[in-house]
C-alpha cells in the first residue's frame, strides 16, 4: 500500500473513531469497545474498497456489507456518514427517540445499511443469502461481514460457515474482530474458542491471519480472497479493543458503557491529537 | 374428488408460479416432505438445500431477499415457527423481508412422529410478530391461491400446511375459488351460530354443520384461511347475525384462531363464544384420525360443543 493511501485511510480510521466517542456519549449508552477495535476495518471498507454510492444506495450492483456483529452499530454508522451517506451531525442522534440511528443496524432507517443485524450470529448467514443470489444471477458485487469473536459462541455462525463452504462462495469474504474480549470478560474464560483459524479453516473457508490495525494488512488479506476461487475467505483480524483511546484499550468494561463528560473529554482530546498529527504529516 | 395434502398443493403451486425467475426456494433436507422437490425438480438451479439448520436457513432466505429475491423458506411447522422464531422475527420480520416461511407437518396430524413434531403453537407464535401475515388454508385449491397471494404481496408470510390428504372443500370452484387475504370465506350460511375453522377443521366444521342440521340447529361456516390480519368484519357480522362464535383449530386453543376471533369480537361485539382445539396440552402418536379424535377435533366432537354453546346462548335469551 502507498504512502498516500495509507494516510487517506488513516484520516479516514481517526475521524471514525471521533464519531464513535461522539455518538456513545451523546446517547450515554452503546458499544464504543468493539466499534473502536474494528475501525479500522470499518475504515478500508467504506474509505477505498466497497464499490458503493452514497447518492445511489440501493444500487443492485453494490458491493454489500453486512454487521453481523450489530451492537457495533456506531462504528458502522460513523464510516457511512463520514463516507457521505448521511450527515455526520445526525451522530448525536444516536439511540434517541426520533432518531433513524436505531441503537443496532436498522436497513430500513439508515442508507447503506445493508442488513439489520443486533441478534448475534444472524448477520453472517444473510451475507450468505447474498452471495448465493450473487453467484446466481453472475453478479460481480462481492459480500463483506463483519463478526466479533465472541460471536463465533453462537452455534448459527457455524451453519452459516459450512453453507458457505458448501455453496462454494469465493465472492464473500468475512471478517472476524478478534480482540479476545465480551461482555462477561475474556472469550477464553466466558467460552474458550480454541483455534479460531483452524476451525474456520476446518470449515473450509479460506483463512488468513492478520493484524486488524494495518492497513496494508488488511488490503493484502482482503485482495488475497478476492484473487481465492472455490471457497469463502476468512480474515481472522488480531485487534485491541477500545483501540485508540488508551484509558479503553483491551479493557472489557468498555464493551458497552458511555463515557462521562470527563472520560469523553480526555478521548476526544486524545482523538483530536492523533487525527492532528496525521494533517500534519500530510 | 380426490384429496390431496396441503403441502403437495404447496409443492405444485411453486412449480406452476415458480417460472419467474425471482422466486428461490429454501428448504432444510426435508424436500420430499415439503414437496419442494417438485420444484427442484424444474428449477434445480434456484432451490437450494440449506441441511438441517433451520436457523442460518431463516437468516440466509432474509439476505436473499435484499437482492430483489421472493423467497419460500420450507421444513416443518415445529422448526419453522419455533426452532429458527428468532432469526423469523430479527432477520425476516423486523426489516419486513420479502421471505415466505412456509411450513409444513402443523398440528396433530402429523400422526406417528408424535409430539416433538406436532407443532399446536405455531399460529400463536407467529401472528405475534410485527409485518407477519399468517395463512392458514384448508385444502388444495385454498393453498394454491394462498401462494399465489403471498407472491403477490410483498413481504413476510407464515404459511401453515398440513401433512394429511384432505378434502377439496373449493374444488369444484377450481381456479376460480375466492380467495383474498384477511377475508373470511363463509362456506355454509347459518342464522343460529356461527362456526369459524381454519385449516383441516373446515372440512370438520362442514361435518360438524350437517349433524346439527339434523338436530335443527343451523350453523354458518366461515373458513378463516387468513388468522392475520383475521377478518373482523366477518367475526362482528357473525356475533351480530347469529349471537355465538365456536372456533375450531388444530391448534392450541391458547392464541391462536380461539385467541384472535375472541380478541376481535371482544373489542366490539362480544358474544357467546366457545374455543375447540387443543386444550393446552401436547400431541401423542398414532394414526391421525385416531388423533383427531382423541383431542375432540372431529366432526361429532365439534357439532357436540357447538349444540352445548348453542344452549347457552338460548339459556341466555330467555
Amino acid at each position: 500500500m502507498d504512502n498516500s493511501k495509507e494516510k487517506k485511510l488513516k484520516l479516514f480510521a481517526a475521524n471514525v473513531r471521533k464519531l464513535v466517542i461522539e455518538a456513545v456519549y451523546s446517547a450515554q449508552s452503546g458499544h464504543p469497545g468493539g466499534s473502536l477495535s474494528s475501525a479500522d476495518i470499518f475504515s478500508y471498507l467504506y474509505g477505498d474498497k466497497l464499490r458503493v454510492d452514497p447518492l445511489n444506495p440501493e444500487d443492485p450492483k453494490r458491493d454489500r456489507f453486512v454487521l453481523s456483529k450489530g451492537h457495533c452499530a456506531p462504528g458502522l454508522y460513523a464510516a457511512l456518514s463520514h463516507r457521505g451517506f448521511f450527515d455526520t451531525c445526525k451522530i448525536k442522534e444516536f439511540r434517541q427517540c426520533g432518531s433513524m440511528l436505531q441503537g443496532h443496524p436498522c436497513r430500513a432507517c439508515v442508507p447503506g445499511v445493508d442488513m439489520s443485524t443486533g441478534s448475534l450470529g444472524q448477520g453472517i448467514s444473510a451475507a450468505v443469502g447474498m452471495a448465493m443470489m450473487g453467484k446466481l444471477d453472475g453478479a460481480s458485487y462481492r459480500v463483506y461481514a463483519l463478526m466479533g469473536d465472541g460471536e463465533l459462541q453462537e452455534g448459527q455462525v457455524w451453519e452459516a460457515q459450512m453453507s458457505a463452504a458448501h455453496y462454494k462462495l469465493d465472492n464473500l469474504t468475512a471478517f472476524i474482530d478478534f480482540n479476545g474480549l465480551q461482555i462477561d470478560g475474556k472469550t477464553d474464560d466466558v467460552m474458550s474458542l480454541g483455534s479460531i483459524e483452524a476451525k474456520t479453516r476446518a470449515f473450509g473457508w479460506h483463512t488468513i491471519m492478520i493484524d486488524g490495525h494495518d492497513f496494508s494488512q488488511i488490503e493484502a488479506a482482503v485482495e488475497e480472497a478476492e484473487k481465492t476461487k472455490g471457497q469463502p475467505t476468512m480474515i481472522v483480524a488480531k485487534t485491541h479493543k477500545g483501540k485508540g483511546v488508551s484509558f479503553m484499550e483491551d479493557q472489557a468494561g468498555w464493551h458497552g458503557k458511555a463515557p462521562n463528560q470527563e472520560q469523553y473529554e480526555m478521548a476526544m482530546a486524545e482523538l483530536d491529537a492523533a487525527l492532528a498529527a496525521l494533517e500534519v504529516e500530510a | 374428488m380426490t384429496k390431496m395434502a396441503t403441502r403437495e398443493a404447496y409443492g405444485k403451486a411453486l412449480v406452476e408460479f415458480g417460472k419467474d425467475p425471482n422466486i428461490v426456494v429454501l428448504d432444510a433436507d426435508l424436500s420430499k416432505s415439503t414437496f419442494t422437490m417438485l420444484f427442484q425438480k424444474e428449477y434445480p438451479e434456484r432451490h437450494f438445500n440449506m441441511g438441517i439448520a433451520e436457523a442460518n436457513m431463516m437468516s440466509v432466505a432474509a439476505g436473499m431477499s435484499t437482492c430483489g429475491k421472493t423467497v419460500f423458506a420450507s421444513t416443518f411447522a415445529i422448526f419453522a415457527a419455533e426452532r429458527a422464531l428468532e432469526q423469523v422475527r430479527n432477520s425476516i420480520c423486523y426489516p419486513n423481508l420479502n421471505v415466505k416461511v412456509c411450513a409444513t407437518h402443523a398440528g396433530i396430524s402429523v400422526g406417528e412422529d408424535g409430539a416433538s413434531h406436532q407443532c399446536v403453537e405455531d399460529l400463536a407464535i407467529m401472528r405475534a410478530i410485527p409485518n407477519m401475515r399468517v395463512i392458514s388454508p384448508c385444502d388444495a385449491a385454498s393453498t394454491r391461491l394462498a401462494i399465489r397471494a403471498a407472491i403477490e404481496t410483498p413481504g413476510p408470510f407464515y404459511v401453515r400446511l398440513g401433512r394429511l390428504s384432505v378434502e377439496g372443500v373449493y374444488g369444484e370452484y377450481g381456479d376460480e375459488t375466492e380467495f383474498t387475504i384477511g377475508k373470511a370465506n363463509t362456506i355454509r350460511e347459518g342464522k343460529d351460530i356461527t362456526i369459524i375453522a381454519t385449516g383441516l377443521m373446515v372440512q370438520q366444521s362442514l361435518g360438524a354443520a350437517e349433524i346439527l342440521k339434523e338436530k335443527g340447529i343451523d350453523a354458518r361456516v366461515l373458513d378463516m384461511h387468513t388468522i392475520k390480519p383475521i377478518d373482523t368484519d366477518a367475526v362482528e357480522k357473525a356475533s351480530k347475525e347469529t349471537g355465538a362464535i365456536v372456533t375450531v383449530e388444530e391448534h392450541n386453543i391458547l392464541g391462536g384462531l380461539g385467541g384472535a376471533v375472541a380478541e376481535a369480537a371482544a373489542e366490539t361485539t362480544p358474544c357467546i363464544m366457545k374455543r375447540v382445539g387443543m386444550r393446552d396440552t401436547f400431541g401423542k402418536s398414532g394414526k391421525p384420525e385416531g388423533l383427531l379424535k382423541i383431542y375432540g377435533l372431529t366432526a361429532e366432537d365439534i357439532a357436540i360443543e357447538v349444540e352445548k354453546t348453542y344452549a347457552r346462548k338460548m339459556s341466555l335469551a330467555k
